[in-house]
């Protein structure tokens, strides 16, 4: 098998993530519940994973790193908790939906404005319409790091001036970058960073979290057992236990910890311009074939190290059930989740076909990939 | 019938506070001796994370708090088992 699906969860993951997942589930307590050797145990592990998340992030401290099961509960705890009626909400058109329904469901009960600032066909976005798009109640804005699509980077810390001009917070989806590409919430002035751990950081699927500057509060999107504090009425103020109610998911976080582990080893950098390097391979042996289309990668600010592509008008799906049929290559067609990216760049019906590589692949399975390819478009051009 | 022996105890304002002593003295034990234990009740009822020590080492936790600054609460005398 050869894996292209990278962008919506890693696969092939460094050895030590599954060696630490096993050690924890069998030496790990409740994490955060009791003083006894295997609660500590957990808690030391999942202190280690903290600390390393605001090390990857420069978040200024550890306790600002909450935890979660994914970037998703990340962006509902963060767009739930700080807009309410008569606030005016930012994003754009590259969002997924992780973002996009949560503010729209804001939209729809609480009367929050939302406003979605396009994306060209070149999946380029305009910050001069971007920062037209402030208004006076515009307390958030919530933007993709990179598309999930296209794997196109946008400059947030341009973003993030603007919006603070604005008197506005920022925050970033950083699905598709984190553990990809170099990301410093003091020196990009993000006030909140939302990640998930199963992708570029190479933990486990359940792993997730957000990282908050000095000075953001956010409510509790739950609330129940916190280890400590149990006589009160209500979730402890503190950071994290304030946005992690009920036991966190050690085993899990033991595997982010060893991932990022990892990732400290070998440098963001590195292992971004890796990912980068093969999906230049393969566009480069792909782009020339009649009829193919790629998306975006044109921008400024660099690719995840994502190709997005359709033949033709043949249907994205059909693409990657031929890949997977026939070169056993995994691919991910249809709708990535992305439905106002689809939108901007033409493809509704048609989808696409996304290849998103990690540095774990070869150029050899590129260049198998670059012949199937070849192979298919011959059958139908 | 064992006795009951004076400790110095740290307590936390978070969970967090107290795994960062733990982690610490796990890098330096000499630096942090103890341990950590669920707080007296004596001190707060409930079920948080304290650090405990013999009373003959206070000094040297209360260096190493202020020199690695690392945050804590309140420090106590108690006499525990």
């Amino acid at each position: 098998m050869i894996y292209f699906d990278n962008a919506a969860t890693t696969m092939i993951k460094p050895p030590a993530v599954a060696q630490a997942v096993a050690t924890a589930i069998n030496t790990f307590g409740g994490v955060g519940r009791g003083a006894h050797d295997a609660a500590l145990s957990a808690d030391l592990q999942v202190y280690r994973a903290r600390a390393a998340v605001a090390a990857l992030f420069n978040c200024p401290q550890p306790k600002n790193v909450a935890f979660s099961l994914n970037i998703t509960e990340s962006l509902n705890i963060v767009i739930d908790g700080l807009l309410a009626n008569g606030d005016h909400a930012v994003t754009t058109a590259a969002s997924h939906n992780s973002v996009l329904r949560p503010l729209f469901r804001k939209r729809d009960r609480e009367g929050v404005d939302v406003t979605v600032v396009p994306i060209d066909g070149d999946g380029l976005l305009d910050m001069d319409e971007y920062a037209r798009s402030f208004k006076p109640n515009t307390k958030l804005a919530v933007v993709t790091h990179a598309s999930n699509l296209t794997g196109d980077i946008y400059d947030v810390a341009a973003m993030a001036a603007i919006a603070h001009e604005h008197g506005a917070l920022f925050v970033i989806d950083a699905a598709q970058t984190a553990g990809n590409t170099p990301i410093d919430m003091q020196a990009m002035g993000i006030d909140i960073v939302t990640f998930t751990g199963h992708k570029s950081l190479y933990g486990p699927q359940g792993t997730g979290g957000l990282c908050l500057a000095p000075g953001i509060e956010l409510p509790p999107y739950k609330e129940g057992g916190s280890g400590t504090h149990s006589y009160e009425e209500r979730q402890p103020e503190f950071m994290p236990e304030h946005l992690e109610a009920g036991t966190q998911n050690g085993h899990g976080i033991a595997g982010l910890a060893a991932g990022l582990a990892y990732i400290e080893e070998h440098g963001v950098e590195n292992l971004g311009a890796a990912n980068a390097a093969l999906a230049d391979r393969f566009e480069k042996g792909v782009r020339d074939l009649p009829g193919v289309r790629i998306l975006g990668r044109k921008g400024s600010c660099g690719n995840t190290g994502i190709v997005a592509l359709n033949v033709g008008d043949m249907d994205s799906g059909a693409i990657s059930d031929q890949l997977n049929q026939g070169w056993e290559i995994c691919t991910r067609p249809g709708a990535h989740c992305a439905p106002l990216m689809h939108e901007s760049l033409g493809t509704v019906s048609q989808g696409a076909v996304r290849f998103s590589f990690s540095h774990f692949n070869t150029e050899e399975e590129v260049d198998t990939a670059i012949e199937a390819m070849r192979e298919i478009v011959a059958d139908v051009m | 019938m064992r006795e009951k022996t004076p400790k110095v105890v740290v307590t936390f304002e978070t969970t967090t506070d107290a795994i960062v002593f733990e982690s610490e003295s796990k890098a330096d034990p000499e630096a942090l001796p103890g341990r950590i234990i669920p707080v007296p009740s004596e001190i707060s009822a409930g079920c948080g994370l304290s650090w405990c020590a013999d009373e003959q080492y206070r000094e040297t936790l209360l260096e190493s708090i202020e020199s690695k600054g690392l945050a804590f609460e309140g420090v106590y005398g108690v006499c525990m088992y």
